[in-house]
């Protein structure tokens, strides 16, 4: 398990810093990002320069300054729950920045000679040697030589990996340490782009780039914010018509209790715990796009290996002959395989051990005996003691060895052999001179905890797809086994993408994880693609995503994330606009009741006096943003279900629940703001 | 009660008619065969050839915008010319003289825009030639193209990977030749059945029996009233619109007046739900209309039957409220009615509004500003439920996890911006309206009446030219340069708005490819989304008009119960 770089939302250094930044956010040279504050920053200037006017001309100056002190907080309260979410991303990628910052890279010249540079300048292309107990100082690719490394900077698992040319781990990150050996790569980002560049970026507002649904919710917000802009506008003239001369900065305080604050404030928040929930589950999202793209995803591509199975078949039952026990069989079984180091051969060992009810850890053959690797040529391995041969192999190949012993595979066991493929296993026989003792069953083994992600993507609507060398009937059986939908067997290369051009040609949106340059293509093609760190340079410039733990199964914690990023926006805003029905009732009847008296039956409260329900309105108002602000971090609980089931539950619990909730907090802050004599 | 379950039955009997009318109207709009296509087709194809148009040829959203343009743009300037020359022009036995600039510009707008306000008097102030050429010709114009927009969005939801979204010369061509004639031939033949007059004559003069004199208005009344109630656009004949005997003489006439008026609105509806192929999307989308309209009827039935408290209390009279209503029909006849005519944006008044209570006209008001999606005008009204389900679906979409789809149409930024804004557009002028004539001397110098009903009465004037409502609240006079000028602008915005989003959005979404529904998928179809297509039309619209909703109606009321009364 890599160890999860968690960090404690109410840290005081963190809030410090975050209490300073939300200050130096008001800046509407930053704040232009969020209008919505923008809009708010622009009314509580204005309404201070009133307030302030008033206490020299004696107007409600009292009421005028508290307002405007309270429109200051809604701002403040928004930009520092930005500040927070940047804070703790922050913490989460300074370290990996430090370590690289520091770095000195051997750069090699073209003369072949070594120059020594600052990691920072650093440009794609460049040529670098890192030896023992260096600092990797930017990303690239392995070209020459193996190294051990320690990737714990950035993945947080402390055990080193290996890097070496080709195949699928030879990409190195800037920031992680060579402990062993050396290596030649070729760096493949300038400065500034490097992977923790990009880190650091997603989870830092300025840098941050909305997606595209977080900017369709904010043109509605600013929409919605000019709507009301409107309405409490062209009130004035129909007050006035009614004899009533309304003062701004009770109307101000109408117009900010209705714009939609709470989510406009809380937005930018979102987006950046959204970033940082995936840096904590390790992965890091090069565009947000991808990330939302991800609850949207309706079709996973899954490699078998690794991802639905642990890598090797494992031997998982003895199929005895007539006339052999189960014991005999588990005997020779394990003597033939006890020199076999591969994953198959240990289980075998380790299966027999439990047949046998064996427990020490040494078992040897008697003295003399010769062991026979596993050759091309006999496709068998096996063992030479006490004047037997024991061998094991493949069904094909034992056959012939024991007909060139003039011997004969019996009924029985053809069955057996049959029916492990036909379960999509795989058939081993042993044999003991020309007598065949019986077939082990060699299995792909299910990761841990597999079948429940299954079982949850296909509650979420989510449909899987498996990928995989093997043939059809030992696919078919794997896909049974863990819930697969569907699966391609006897895949090629090439099957990834045509798979994927397939499945997005009948509308579905598909998402993949790849390590391989072979992946690359459809990494690009797929509209999430997830790379393994541990993946090739051209994987993981295809992707939209990097895994840095290489765990092919996290495609389904993005999945959820994403979704849970969407869900907080959604109810956070379904929240935002049902509390203006209960601000209504609050300011509406307090503008007009000392002037027009009968609609205080408007008052549903029974709020003491106009000023207290102004102030109390307001103060709810800024309240929420705060409140919200460990919500909007952690995101609204997802759990897997269908569409129906979580706008049932989402819609009552903040759109029933926000019609309702402000009643009952306005009351007690009006109770409030009367016992400390604020109106 | 044998009488009120009659009315509800007819209109549920249109109702239920409209169900095979919108799939008759989806076989017309998809160029399928039809039952009417042995008689209609050889004019049509004769029409086409006449008029050099390659039915094949469907265009893109931008061509079909285009034309769009250019056919509203020909109309503005001849409805225009020909009212502002009427009295110099022939079909004149009258003598009736021409309008002003503004006057006839006020007229166009609200024709063209298939509003039908009236600041005129029709029976009294149009020649024979204007009423036929820029009235009629665009009773059957405006709904057409308010049609043809909604069909074209309609195919946008139906297509996948399509550049096109329909010909609009084709769909003009179809709505007038099958939708429009064949209905308005029916019904105007069983009005004129009815006693309904129709006749090309000058007025008669009647000599009452108080020894004064009565002109008596002539004129086609059958056909424009058939015409105007089924297209919505509910302008009268005369000026006391459904009310005069002469619109209204049997019960049966007026029964099926109300009932057809909902006819076609709801039926585009089922077609909608044909084009798609999926009619379960027809039946949510009209499940939510039919409860926003039975949701409404509180205020209807509510107040008027109660009476006037003031009258009440000093026993002049009792029971329920009869000002301004003809005693020939029953009190729910007339409020069923009014809450029928609302509701399509027909605007179409068996009553004077002005003499409702208050809490009534807010009831008006509401179906009014609210009233657009809720069955509404031909086309626009479609327009607007299906822009309520696009916002209603982007929130459940958002609360659920994902890009939201209907009909596997993904709803991206662009239909959800376009959509909000287009309801915006249509309620936003209302406010800012009525505040500017509020504000303005030129404004007031119109009230006839003062405190919150005179506001009332300004509020209710935009409101329902801003939806393409034009129904009269009265007891505001209009007829002046500043109200003729600001109701045009509202209205032109308010259709406008609508028609061009509904063709950028066609285009959109007929270029996308269409999702596979999954278990992910929000259904449309299910209670609770129509319940929160419901709850979204309530609240965004009860959000922009509580105030205005509090100094108006509800102030009224709470003077009238003081004893007050403007």
């Amino acid at each position: 398990m890599p160890a999860k770089t968690s960090i404690n939302l109410w840290q005081s250094d963190l809030l410090g810093r975050a209490a300073k930044d939300s200050v130096l956010k008001l800046d509407p040279r930053t704040l232009w990002r969020n209008p919505v504050m923008l809009m708010v920053e622009a009314i509580s200037i204005l309404t201070t320069v009133i307030a302030i006017n008033d206490t020299f001309t004696g107007g409600n100056y009292k009421l005028h300054i508290q307002i405007a002190i309270w429109l200051w907080f809604t701002v403040l309260f928004s930009t520092f729950s930005e500040a927070i979410a940047e804070g703790r991303g922050r913490a989460q990628a300074e370290s990996l920045r430090q370590a690289r910052s520091e770095a000195v890279a051997s750069k090699l010249l073209k003369d072949g000679s070594i120059e020594h540079i600052s990691a920072l300048s650093l440009r794609k292309g460049d040529i670098i040697i890192v030896k023992d107990d260096e600092t990797i100082p930017s990303d690239g690719e392995v070209i020459e030589g193996v190294a051990l490394v320690n990737e714990s900077a950035i993945t947080g698992e402390s055990a080193p990996v290996v890097r070496e040319p080709g195949g699928t781990i030879s990409g190195i990150t800037g920031g992680t340490r060579v402990i062993s050996g050396q290596i030649k790569a070729r760096i493949t980002a300038d400065p500034g782009e490097t992977f923790l560049d990009q880190m650091i970026g997603m989870v830092e507002s300025a840098k941050r780039q909305m997606t595209p649904n977080e900017r369709a919710l904010q043109i509605l917000l600013v929409g919605m914010s000019i709507m009301f802009t409107v309405v409490v506008v062209t009130l004035v003239p129909v007050a006035s018509y009614t004899g009533v001369q309304l003062a701004i900065p009770v109307l101000v305080a109408l117009l900010v209790c209705l714009m939609p604050t709470t989510i406009g404030g809380l937005l930018p928040a979102i987006g950046i715990a959204g970033m940082s929930r995936l840096l904590q589950n390790n992965v890091v999202a090069l565009s947000g796009k991808a990330v939302e793209a991800s609850g949207n995803v309706d079709v996973v591509l899954l490699d078998k290996t690794g991802t639905i199975t642990l890598g090797n078949r494992m031997a998982t039952e003895f199929i005895p002959a007539e006339g052999v026990t189960k014991e005999e069989l588990a005997v020779s079984a394990m003597l033939s395989s006890l020199a076999d180091e591969t994953p198959e051969g240990r289980s075998i060992v380790d299966l027999s051990k439990q047949v046998l009810g064996i427990r020490g850890r040494d078992i040897r053959p008697s003295e003399g005996s010769t062991f026979v690797p596993f050759s091309a040529e006999t496709r068998m391995s096996g063992i030479n003691m006490d004047c037997k041969e024991i061998r094991k192999g493949a069904n094909d190949a034992i056959e012939e060895y024991v007909k060139s012993k003039s011997g004969s595979i019996t009924a029985s066991i053809r069955t057996a052999v049959d029916d492990i493929a036909k379960q999509g296993g795989t058939p081993l026989l042993v044999v003991e001179g020309s007598k065949v003792l019986g077939a082990v069953r060699l299995k792909d083994v299910l990761k841990e905890g597999i079948k429940e992600k299954l079982s949850n993507l296909r509650k979420v609507g989510i449909r899987s797809v498996m990928i995989t060398g093997d043939n059809p009937t030992t696919a078919a059986a794997i896909a049974a086994e863990a819930g697969i939908d569907d699966f391609i067997g006897q895949a090629r290369p090439e099957a990834k993408l045509e798979v994927i051009r397939k499945y997005q040609k009948e509308g579905h949106m598909v998402a993949m994880i790849g390590d391989g340059t072979n992946d690359a293509p459809a990494l690009a093609q797929a509209d999430v693609g997830v790379a393994m760190n541990a993946g090739t340079e051209a994987a993981r410039e295809a992707a939209n995503m990097v895994d840095l733990d290489s765990n092919p199964a996290k495609l389904l914690d993005i999945v959820e994330i994403g979704k849970a990023i969407l869900i907080t926006r959604g109810a956070l805003t379904t929240f935002s606009v049902a509390n203006d029905v209960a601000k209504y009732f609050t300011i509406l009847p307090a503008m007009f009741m000392a002037q027009l008296p009968m609609l205080g039956v408007l008052n549903v409260m029974q709020l003491h006096s106009p000023n207290s329900a102004i102030l109390a309105a307001i103060m709810f108002n800024a309240i929420v943003i705060p409140l919200l602000i460990p919500l909007s971090l952690r995101g609204v609980k997802y759990t897997p279900s269908s569409a129906e089931d979580l706008l049932r539950r989402n819609l009552l619990i903040y759109g029933v629940g926000g019609l309702f909730v402000p009643f009952i907090g306005i009351k007690l802050i009006d109770i409030l703001v009367v016992l400390l004599h604020l109106e | 009660m044998l009488i009120e379950l009659l009315h509800v039955s007819i209109i549920a009997a249109c109702l239920i008619a409209s169900v095979f009318y919108g799939r008759y109207m989806a076989k017309v709009f998809q160029g399928e065969r039809n039952l009417l296509s042995p008689i209609i087709r050889p004019i049509e194809r004769g029409i086409y050839w006449i008029c050099g148009i390659d039915e094949s040829k469907e265009m893109t959203w931008k061509a079909y915008l285009g034309w769009y343009f250019v056919f509203e743009f020909v109309c503005f300037p001849f409805a225009i010319a020909v009212l502002m020359f009427q009295g110099s022009l022939p079909l004149n036995p009258h003598g009736v003289a021409s309008f002003s600039f503004d006057e006839a510009f006020n007229i166009a707008t609200s024709f063209i825009t298939n509003t039908e306000w009236q600041v005129y008097s029709g029976e009294r102030d149009f020649s024979y030639l204007s009423q036929i050429l820029a009235l009629i010709v665009q009773d059957f114009w405006s709904p057409s193209v308010g049609i043809v927009c909604a069909v074209a969005l309609f195919r946008g939801f139906a297509r996948k990977n399509f550049s096109t979204i329909g010909n609009f010369w084709v769909d003009i061509t179809r709505t007038v030749f099958y939708i429009i004639l064949p209905l308005v031939t029916v019904f105007a033949l069983f009005l004129a059945s009815q006693g309904v007059i129709a006749n090309l004559g000058p007025y008669v003069t009647a000599h009452t029996l108080d020894g004064g004199e009565q002109l008596i208005p002539g004129g086609p009344a059958a056909a424009v009233i058939a015409l105007q109630i089924i297209c919505e656009d509910g302008g009268g004949f005369f000026n006391v619109n459904a009310i005069h005997p002469f619109s209204s003489p049997t019960p049966l006439a007026y029964w099926f007046q109300m009932g057809i008026m909902l006819l076609v609105p709801s039926s585009l509806i089922f077609a909608f739900g044909e084009i798609i192929k999926n009619r379960k999307i027809g039946y949510a989308i009209f499940i939510a209309m039919l409860a926003l309209y039975v949701l409404s009827s509180p205020f209807y039935i509510g107040p008027e039957f109660q009476g006037n408290p003031i009258l009440q209390k000093i026993g002049v009279a009792g029971g329920v409220n009869m000002e301004g209503k003809d005693q020939r029909f029953t009190l729910f006849e007339v409020m069923i009615w009014t809450l029928t005519s609302m509701c399509p944006a027909n605007g179409s008044t068996l009553s004077q509004h002005d003499s409702l209570l208050p809490i009534s006209i807010m009831g008006i008001i509401w179906n009014i500003v609210v009233g657009a999606p809720i069955f509404g005008c031909w086309g626009t009204g479609s327009i607007t439920i299906i822009y309520y389900f696009i916002i209603a679906m982007f929130l459940g979409g958002l609360m659920t996890g994902r890009t939201p789809e209907m009909t596997g149409k993904k709803i991206e930024p662009l239909e959800t911006i376009l959509g909000a804004a287009s309801l915006l557009l249509s309620s936003l002028p209302t406010l800012i309206f009525t505040a500017i004539a509020i504000a303005l001397p030129v404004g007031l110098a119109g009230l006839n009446n003062y405190g919150p009903h005179g506001f009332m009465e300004i509020f209710y004037n935009y409101a329902a030219d801003a939806v393409n409502n034009g129904s009269p609240m009265a007891g505001l006079t209009t007829n002046t340069p500043f109200y003729n000028y600001t109701l045009a602008i509202a209205m032109i915005i308010g259709r406008y708005s609508t028609d061009i989003t509904a063709l950028v959005i066609a285009g959109s979404l007929a270029s996308k490819k269409i999702s596979p529904i999954t278990k992910a998928t929000l259904p449309v179809t299910s209670p609770f989304f129509i319940l929160m297509v419901v709850g979204t039309v309530v609240i965004i619209n009860a959000l922009q008009f509580f105030p205005f909703m509090m100094l108006g109606p509800i102030l009224e009321h709470l003077y009238m119960v003081m004893g007050r009364t403007f």
